[in-house]
Formats: structure tokens, sequence, C-alpha cells
């Protein structure tokens, strides 16, 4: 069984902040961390070939320093690890990613083996669009389960996967065909930690990078040229500026007073629609 | 240019599942009729399922103009393919320049897919809508890096313009039963071919099963608590005001919540009207799940509780005291 | 883990890397293994480094375009800090410049890129790992170290423990004694952001260029201290020591001391308006000569802070650090081709050091550190202090400090100016008191 992973790095969300006067994002001295999400993608496909046998191929469409979350995966024991990476790359939404990777799974086939399954993250949680999977899974044809807690049976010769799904108010039982693409929540496993010689050989495995060229990806399918949307701007949510602080004996009843005042209050206790 | 004039109306897509269409359709033709609005177009719904053809009056009355309707059995459970395939083939035939999506699960699922066919601009999970005066062009505000930033986005090129806008962010309007609307029966039969994905089961969460992010009022308790007598008091606390209990993080590793009831970074994101905060301090990762509820009462001894900046009015008190008042008063004044 | 290595560093800091680079230039096969994220992730702030030690790791490093340097330090000046003002003494030379002798850099940054080329001489570093345990065999020779991580064992020939000040690995393996209160400083910083222009202009340094204070003076609540004020490209690095044990007995906390020094009439233009970038506490071993621990040992070796070495007057301590970690590479290098790296082999990096400018000049001040900040006011050091003051404005080349000064007598006979103010400097002192 041949198993592709797509991992995203993000920065650490805490840390995000805009440049006021550039109106841009501060990446500087932001620590980038492998998408959490990914985490899981990455150890489930892990127990999967330790229970089936075969490979895991991370891929990861992004700038060089990307590498870095590479490494993690591959201290993590995984087969192979592709930085698609490329200038013309830059700039790619949802859409633009998703071919990209498509034409990198593509390629990955022809080199290595088939893909029976790729895993990804439920979402990214610099984006939060969590559109790149099914993208993928829909321009290649691929059946798609998203939102996955724990895959229940995969079976090679029948080429069948059923998994579990987390709806909004219950859990779904799903069986789809190989090749599949399947994004994962958190809660399906805990990701390993990395033991010392994989995080040597790691550190000494060279890192294959594969160029747009190299994909066979058409320039107009890709980076801006490809992608529909764009940002206009960025800005921080205006804080929300604290209301007074009560103390002393009556500070309750002097809470429940302005509150009372607020109709989002009166809405929610009082029922009093449309104010 | 040929592609704005070819190209027009605001698509609503009413997600109906587990038999009954979900709210955000309806928050959405709202938010639909104001854009169409400010555009000078109509504005259209799309309904996918199996016997769904009843919900088409109620979506006219929220707002629709054009129902389109593809009612079929084979469409019983969400495929998908098969959805995907339903709803390009009305948006190709139809050519709406904006279509709408709840960012549910299935919409999420969905959007995705029809988005990479249809070669069509998205943005996900949007909090706001709006019409650029100058380009007429749909302007999609999101929060990303985990809510510490807003971006406003639009289709630099083709059509339609797509977005997935969050639950509980649009407010619907009051349906008006005596409005009329264009009901029209789509026939989009479904290619057994396409069926690949079965769904075997539907295990529907235990009744009662909480959902805090959808809770109107939420009382939530912290370190400041930590008890079971003190969650005792939250929980009437949250039985008088018709809320949901709830609490951070350290509260889920003590055991005295469960984790479907934890508030932040790791836990949920939820924005209910009224957002009490007891015995909570206000770290960050803490704040970016509650922060953008309407109202924050927040508890709290320490008058320097970094809560306090997030909240609309904040009580300096032990909660020892100050819960068993507020239970007290709030019963006085609501009945 | 099966793998077994030549030379084992733990601790990628300065002293760890400078090791690495030797010995694995020397064709050594070496690991270091480093508990933070990166190289340098543990001691995020600007220091100032010298570019003699670090030349003789990397020649002609400045030229490097991806060396992260901050400023060239062309201007040394001291401040003697009374309540109300600061009575100066500088030194400022073109000379310093190219090529350069104090640089400022961020040791995140910096730490990081010297790591690089620990790594392009083939050394091997692995971080976010953390070393838990000393490994020996049954004749007590140390062979290895545990981490933290699965199948975490790493045996090799000889180690070096370069983990810092505190080091509780080498005190728990009993190798090191624990360090007393009284023998380091705590010493914070805060990297003050104003922007490029605004440093240049603040400091009236070119651009590029850059300025040091080393401040004396009763910083607050009676507590005497050695503070610092360094240029970075667009920010100022304020930072301020005081004796761990002091620090206990009074009751300012290191955040108000730092506080004050920023509010203080002298400092304060110079930071006016900037935000607050970074802060970090941190210890300073300032013990000296005298608590120096035995550098080596049966299979091992203890470099910079770890072994306790810091010039608490020169406020040197990455250079020392680079010197040993770059002695100990060396021996660490010869003993294993030689095939014996007992502690008889091992001495010699002992030797080494004692000799060279770092144990003589940790020699010379003894308990210079201790003395500054346990005596309430310092007048027998004083003409020392303003010796040094001079000498502190020349470059720190590795002759020792002793020679040097010598010349600078020389100097301070003819430059009747500096006598002048150097008096002038003691009653600027007295008013201190
Ligand atoms: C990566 C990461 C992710 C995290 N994710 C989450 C998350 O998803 N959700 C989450 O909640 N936390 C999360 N945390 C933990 C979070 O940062 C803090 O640990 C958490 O907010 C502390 O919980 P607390 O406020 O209940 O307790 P504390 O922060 O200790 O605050 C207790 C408060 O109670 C007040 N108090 C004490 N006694 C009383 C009394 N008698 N009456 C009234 N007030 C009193 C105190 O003044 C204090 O303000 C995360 C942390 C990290 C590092
Ligand atoms: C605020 C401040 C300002 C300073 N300014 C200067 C200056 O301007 N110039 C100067 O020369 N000196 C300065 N110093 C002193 C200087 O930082 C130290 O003397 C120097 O860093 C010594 O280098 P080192 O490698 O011996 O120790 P460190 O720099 O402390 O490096 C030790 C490394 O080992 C790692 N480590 C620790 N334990 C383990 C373990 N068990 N396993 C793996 N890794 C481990 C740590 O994470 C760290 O990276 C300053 C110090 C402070 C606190
Ligand atoms: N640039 C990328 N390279 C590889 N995988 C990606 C990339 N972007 C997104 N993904 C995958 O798609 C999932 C959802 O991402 P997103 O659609 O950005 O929320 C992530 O969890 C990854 O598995």
């Amino acid at each position: 069984m041949h198993i592709a992973v797509l991992i995203k790095q993000v920065p650490d969300t805490q840390e995000v902040k805009i440049d006021p006067e550039k109106n841009t994002i501060v990446r500087a001295g932001v620590e980038s961390i492998v998408n959490p999400f990914d985490m899981n993608a990455v150890e489930l496909a892990l127990q999967l070939v330790e229970k089936h046998g075969g490979e895991v191929s991370v891929i990861t469409m992004g700038p060089p320093q990307a590498e870095a979350a590479l490494k993690e995966t591959l201290a993590m024991g995984v087969t192979r690890v592709l930085l698609i990476t490329d200038r013309k790359f830059a700039a790619a939404d949802t859409l633009a990613t998703s071919y990209t990777l498509a034409k990198a799974i593509e390629k990955l086939s022809a080199e290595s083996g088939n893909v029976d399954l790729i895993i990804c993250g439920k979402q990214a949680v610099d984006g939060d669009t969590a559109q790149t999977g099914p993208g993928v899974a829909t321009r290649l044809n691929f059946d798609q389960a998203t939102y996955v807690t724990t895959v229940d049976k995969i079976d090679i010769e029948s080429k069948k996967i059923v998994v579990k799904r987390r709806l909004a108010k219950g859990v779904e039982i799903v069986e789809a065909s190989l090749p599949a693409l399947i994004t994962v929540e958190k809660d399906i496993n805990e990701p390993r930690y990395a033991s010392l010689p994989g995080l040597v050989k790691a550190e000494r495995d060279k890192i294959a990078w594969w160029d747009a060229a190299y994909i066979g990806a058409d320039d107009d399918h890709i980076g801006f040229k490809g992608s529909p949307t764009w940002v206009k701007k960025i800005f921080t949510p205006p804080p929300r500026e604290g209301g007074p602080e009560l103390s002393g004996e009556s500070a309750v009843k002097e809470a429940l007073d302005l509150v009372f005042e607020n109709k989002h209050f009166k809405e929610a206790v009082l029922g009093e629609e449309g104010a | 240019m040929a592609e704005n004039t070819e190209w027009k109306d605001v698509l609503v897509f009413i997600e109906v599942s587990d038999g009954k269409p979900q709210e955000v359709g309806w928050e959405l033709l709202g938010q639909a009729t104001k854009l169409a609005g400010k555009l000078g177009q109509k504005v259209k719904a799309l309904i996918i399922g199996k016997d769904v053809e009843k919900y088409a009056q109620e979506a006219v009355s929220y707002g629709a103009d054009t129902v389109y309707v593809v009612d079929d059995p084979s469409y019983e459970t969400y495929v998908t393919r098969t959805y995907c395939k339903a709803f390009c083939d009305v948006v190709t035939k139809h050519k709406p320049t904006i279509v709408l999506i709840g960012a549910t699960p299935l919409g999420r699922d969905l959007s995705g897919a029809v988005g990479t066919i249809l070669q069509a601009g998205l943005t996900a999970d949007c909090t706001g809508l709006d019409i650029d005066d100058k380009t007429l062009k749909l302007l999609s505000t999101r929060p990303t890096f985990g809510g510490n930033i807003m971006a406003t986005i639009f289709c630099q090129k083709g059509q339609p313009q797509m977005s997935t806008v969050r639950p509980k962010v649009m407010k619907k309007g009051t349906p008006d039963p005596a409005r009329k609307g264009e009901i029209i029966k789509e026939n989009i039969p479904v290619d057994p071919k396409d069926l690949t994905v079965k769904v075997l089961d539907f295990i529907p969460d235990k009744a009662g099963a909480v959902e805090i992010e959808h809770a109107k009022i939420i009382v939530a308790g912290g370190k400041g608590v930590n008890s079971p007598e003190g969650f005792e008091q939250l929980k009437k606390l949250a039985d008088l005001l018709g809320g949901e209990v709830a609490g951070s993080r350290p509260m889920v590793e003590a055991g005295l919540l469960t984790s479907e009831r934890q508030v932040g970074q790791t836990g949920k994101t939820v924005c209910p009207r009224v957002f009490i905060a007891v015995g909570i301090s206000g770290a960050i990762q803490h704040l970016v799940g509650m922060q953008n509820s309407d109202v924050i009462i927040s508890i709290n001894s320490d008058p320097n509780a970094p809560i306090f900046k997030v909240s609309t009015v904040s009580i300096v008190e032990k909660w020892q005291s100050a819960i068993p008042k507020l239970i007290e008063q709030l019963e006085a004044r609501i009945h | 883990m099966e793998e077994k290595f030549d030379l084992i560093i733990v601790g990628a800091g300065p002293a760890g890397i400078s090791a690495a680079i030797v010995a694995a230039k020397a064709g050594v096969k070496t690991i270091v293994l480093e508990r933070g994220e990166f190289p340098g992730s543990k001691s995020v702030f600007g220091g100032v480094v010298y570019a003699h030690e670090i030349n003789k790791l990397i020649p002609n490093f400045w030229e490097d375009k991806k060396c992260p340097i901050e400023r060239v330090i062309t201007d040394s000046r001291i401040a003697l800090m009374n309540d109300t003002g600061a009575l100066q003494i500088g030194y400022k030379t073109g000379n310093f410049s190219d090529p350069p002798n104090v640089l400022t850099v961020h040791r995140a940054k910096f730490d990081r890129w010297m790591a690089k080329k620990a790594q392009e001489e083939g050394a091997l570093i692995i971080c976010n790992t953390c070393v838990e345990e000393v490994l020996r065999d049954n004749t007590g020779k140390v062979i290895g170290v545990r981490t933290g991580r699965p199948d975490g064992d790493v045996f090799g020939k000889v180690v070096i423990f370069a983990d810092g000040v505190q080091s509780p690995l080498t005190v728990r393996a009993g190798i090191r004694p624990e360090v007393k209160p009284e023998h380091v400083a705590l010493s914070v910083k805060e990297n003050i952001q104003i922007g490029e222009e605004e440093v240049t202009k603040r400091f009236g340094a070119k651009p590029g260029e850059g300025v040091t204070f080393e401040i004396l003076g009763t910083m607050a609540d009676k507590m005497d201290g050695i503070a610092i004020m360094y240029t970075n490209s667009d920010s100022v690095s304020l930072g301020i020591g005081a004796n761990l044990a002091q620090w206990m007995k009074s009751k300012v906390t290191p955040y108000e001391m730092i506080d004050n020094l920023k509010k203080h009439p002298f400092v304060a233009p110079f930071v006016e308006g900037g935000t607050l970038k970074e802060y970090t506490a941190h210890w300073l071993p300032e013990g000296g000569w005298d608590t120096i621990p035995k550098l080596y040992g049966n299979g091992y070796m203890l470099a910079g802070d770890t072994a306790m070495l810091f010039n608490t007057l020169h406020r040197e301590g990455t250079n020392l650090a680079q010197a040993t970690g770059r002695m100990a590479g060396e021996v660490a290098a010869e003993a294993i081709k030689a095939g014996i790296t007992d502690e008889k082999a091992l001495k010699k990096y002992s030797d080494m050091v004692k000799a060279s400018f770092v144990g003589q000049d940790m020699k010379k001040y003894k308990k210079f550190g201790h003395t500054l900040y346990s005596n309430p006011m310092i007048f027998d050091q004083l003409p020392t202090t303003f010796g040094e003051a001079c000498e502190e404005m020349l470059r720190v080349d590795g002759k020792t400090k002793r020679e040097k000064q010598k010349i600078i007598v020389k100097n301070i006979r003819k430059k009747v100016g500096l006598m002048k103010l150097l008096s002038l400097g003691l009653r600027g002192w007295r008013a201190v008191r």
C-alpha cells in the first residue's frame, strides 16, 4: 500500500501580528510548526503501513524553509518526503494549491507506484479553509471522506476503506473505494514522539525538491495566475474594550442593571426577539 | 465585461441534513437579500435531497425569489460526488455570480469539490459579506490565524464568486409565509457510477448531547472554581438561564467537565449571546474560543485578571459569594 | 541507538558549537544534542560577541553575507551613574570596524548561523532533544549520554558538556558542584526596538556601526550592579546584572531594577518610545577563578558557562565559551585519533585553558565580580575599575590583559586629558554614593 500524506507548515497562530504601517503579516521571528492536524495524518499513515505493510510519502508545497516540516515527519519514520517548491507557486489559493498537489501526486504515483490513499489534516490552522483536501480528491477523481475519526477497515484486495466521520450531530460510517482521500480529526490518534535514530536520519537525508516543470504543472493554474481569490486587505479585529469592573456588596446588582439594558442579553435571557 | 452581465444573482445553498433544513440556510438568505439589493439582482436558493421540495416555500418566505429543487431518492444521503455534480449543473445552467454555502461539515466538504470543478474562487468560513461599490465584486471577510487576524478577500477573476459562511454569524430575518416566489424542479439523475462512497450507518449523538457551540447562553468555569460544588452552582445558574455549562482546559483535565465542553484553542470556539466566565483568568488560548460572544460577564477575585479586558461587565468578587447572589437576583428579575 | 560517535557534545550554545566546528573539521564524527528547538532558541537576546575568537573558528566570518551581525562596535563607553546623570568615558575608532573587534548580535540568530557552519563541517546537530543522564562504564569512564528520546542512548569516545551555567546534568552526575547563589549573577536583559535610524541618530553612530555602554552604579534600592546598553541594528539591548544572593536579600525584582534603569535620566533618552521586544533572565557565572571546577575527567570535558567561565568585569562570556569550546574540541580530536581518551589524555585541555588568556584573565580578576557586588561600595576597586575602563576601550584580542595593561598605562600617560577625566570620575563616583 502506498499512502501519501499532505502536510502544511504554518506559523504558530498565537504569535502572528500585523505590521500596522505596511499592513502585512509579520513573519519575522514567528516560529513555524507542522499544522497540528497533519501530524495526526502522518501518524495514521504510519500506523496503517505498520499494520498492512507499504510506504508513506509525505508531500508539502511551500518555500524552502518548509523542509523543516518534512524533516519532522522523516524523524517519525516515513519512507520519503517531497518538497514541492517553485517561485511560481507563490500566492497560491486553495484552488491553485490543490491543482499543484494533485499534479505532484500524479508524478509521485508514476515514480514510486500508484498512491492508494491520501491523508490530509482536517484543516490548516492558518487558513482554516479545509478546502485543499476535497480539492485534491476532486481533481484526481478519488473518493473522499472528510472529518475522519477512525479507520475501521482498509483492504487492498477489494480496494475498500471503511471510516467513521464526525458530523455536526453524530458519527457517520462510510465505505469508500481506493484510491481515496481522507482528512482527519485531531482525536484520531496521538502523533508519536520521534526516536533519536529517527532524528539522526532526518538530519542526514537529502530532501527532494520538485519544481513546477518537474511535476508538469501548467503555469496558468499555479501560484498567483491560478488563484481566483485575492486578499484585498488584512486587519486586526478591533480589540474589544473591557466594560466597567464592579466590586463591593452591590457589584452583582449593578452588573445586572447594566446587562439588562443590553439588547443581546435581553433577547437571550428574556427571549425578546428582533431588537 | 461580458462576464459580469452573463453571470448574475445570488445563489444560496439550503442544506438539508438530519431530515431538516439547516438554520444557516435561512441566515444566508437574509444576507443574500442585502447583497442582491446592492447589485439590483435576485436571490436564488438551491435545495438538494430526497422529499425536499416541501422546504421550497420556506426558502421563499426567508427571501428567495427563485428556488431550484433537485429532489430524487438517490440524494437521500449526502455523497460528495453526486451532490457536487448536481450543484455544478445548476450553477453552470443558471450562472449565479455569487454562491453562498453554510460552513457546516457538509457545506465545507461540498464547497471544496464544487469550487474545484467550477474553477471558482472560494473563500471559506466567512464572518462578513459585502459588495465593493466600485467593482461590484463580492467582498468576503474571514478570520485567519486562529482569529488573530481578519482578511477581506475578493475574486480577482472567474465566476461564480463562492463563499462558505459560518453558522450563527448572519442574522436570520423574520420569515414572511405570504411571500411569493418561483419554484423550479431540476431533474438531475444520479449516475450509479458516482455512488462508490456508501454511507453504511449513522450513529446520532446520544440525546441531550452537548453542543455548546449552539448554546445561546454559556456559563463557564475555570481553575478558580475547580470544585464539584462550584460547578453545581454554575449548573444551577445555567439551567435558570436555559444555557449550557462549559469551562477552561484545566477543568477538563481535572475531570470536572467532559472535553466537548472545553472552550478555547484546543477546545471549541463559541459565540453565544451571553458568556459568563467564572474563575477564568483569560489566557489567550481560552480567549480565542469565546471573545466573539455578544455579552461577556466575568466573575474573578483578581482585579487584574486579563479576562476583564474582553468583558462587557466584570465583577471583582469570589464566585462563592457572587454566584448565589446572581442566581437569586436573576430569579427575581426573570419571573 | 546502534550508531556510535567519536564525540558527543551536550548543548548547542557558543561553547558546544565551537567544539563541534573544530572537531568536525578535524574529521571527528561529532553529534551535538540541544534541548531547544534550534541552537540559540534558549538564549533569545542581543549581546556582544568578539570577532577575534570567532575568526579563529571561521576565518573572515564577517564577510559571510549570511552572518547575522547587528552592528560593529566602534565606540565603547563607560558610564558612572549617579541618581541624576552619569559621567562618561569613551573610546571611539574606525580601527574597530574593519576588521571588526566587537560585534552585537542577536543570539538566537547568531548561534543558529554558527551551528550551520558546524553542520557544513560535518557535525550532526540534533535539537529538541534533552540530555537527561550521563552514561559510564564499570570503570567509571564516561561513555555516552541518555536523552529523553525513545531509543535515546548515544555512545561516544568523548563527551563535552556545554549545557550552560546551571547544568543539572553534570551536577547530578557528580561531575560538577551545584552553583551557589553568591557565585552567579542574575542578569536580565531587555530588547527595546526604536528603529534603525533612531539607533544611529541617538547613539551618534555610523549606519552599521554601534556603541556599547558599561554602566556602573547603584541601580535600585542601594543595590549595586553592572548594567549594559548595546546597540543592535534597530533596537537597544538593556541589561542589568547583580549578584543572585543580593537579589534574594533585596526586595527589588529584576524587573523593577531594569525599569528603574530605563527611567534613569541618563538612559531614558536612548530608549524613549521604544517597544519591548524581548525579556530574558539568565544566570551569569561570576564566582571567578575559585569556582572553576575540574575541567576534565575520564572521557569528558567541561566548556563555557558549565565551567563557570565568565569575565565579570569585561562582560566576556561567549568568547570564553568559544575559546574553551575550541580547545576542548582540539583536545578531543587529538585524543580520539590517538585512541586514548582517558583522564590523563584530556588533562591537556585544562592546561591549555589555564595557559590561555581565558585562564590568565580569570586568575587576574579572581573574585572580582564577587567583591564588586558584595562590598557596599568599592573605593579600593575604583582605580582598577578605571584602569579596566580604559582597557575596556581596547581591542579584545586574546592577549593576556596583563600584557595589555602595560600598553595602556603608557597610553594613559600620554593622554593627560584622560587623567583629568579619571580624577573627575573619582568625584563622580563618590557622588554615586
Ligand atoms: C497550547 C495551549 C493550549 C491551550 N488550550 C486551552 C484551551 O483550549 N482552553 C483553555 O481553557 N485553556 C487552554 N490552555 C491553558 C490556558 O493557557 C490556561 O492554563 C488556562 O486558561 C488556565 O485556566 P484557568 O483560567 O481556569 O486557571 P488560572 O489561569 O489559574 O486562573 C484561575 C483564576 O481564577 C481566579 N480565582 C481564584 N480563586 C477564585 C475565587 N474563589 N473566585 C473567583 N475567582 C477566583 C484567579 O484570580 C485566576 O484568575 C492552553 C494552554 C496552552 C499552552
Ligand atoms: C542577559 C545576558 C546577556 C549576556 N550578554 C553577553 C554578551 O553580550 N557577550 C558575551 O560574551 N556573553 C554574554 N552573556 C553570557 C553568555 O550568554 C554566556 O557566557 C555564553 O552563552 C556561554 O555559552 P555556553 O554555550 O557555555 O552556554 P549557553 O549559551 O547557556 O548554552 C547552553 C546550551 O545548552 C543547552 N542545554 C542545556 N541543557 C541541555 C541538555 N540537558 N541537553 C541538551 N541541551 C542542553 C541549552 O539549551 C543551551 O542552548 C550574557 C548572558 C545573559 C544572561
Ligand atoms: N501547501 C500545502 N502543501 C501540502 N498540503 C497542504 C497544503 N495546504 C493544505 N494542505 C493540506 O490540506 C489540509 C487542509 O488545508 P486548508 O485547506 O488550508 O485548511 C491540510 O491539513 C494539509 O493536509
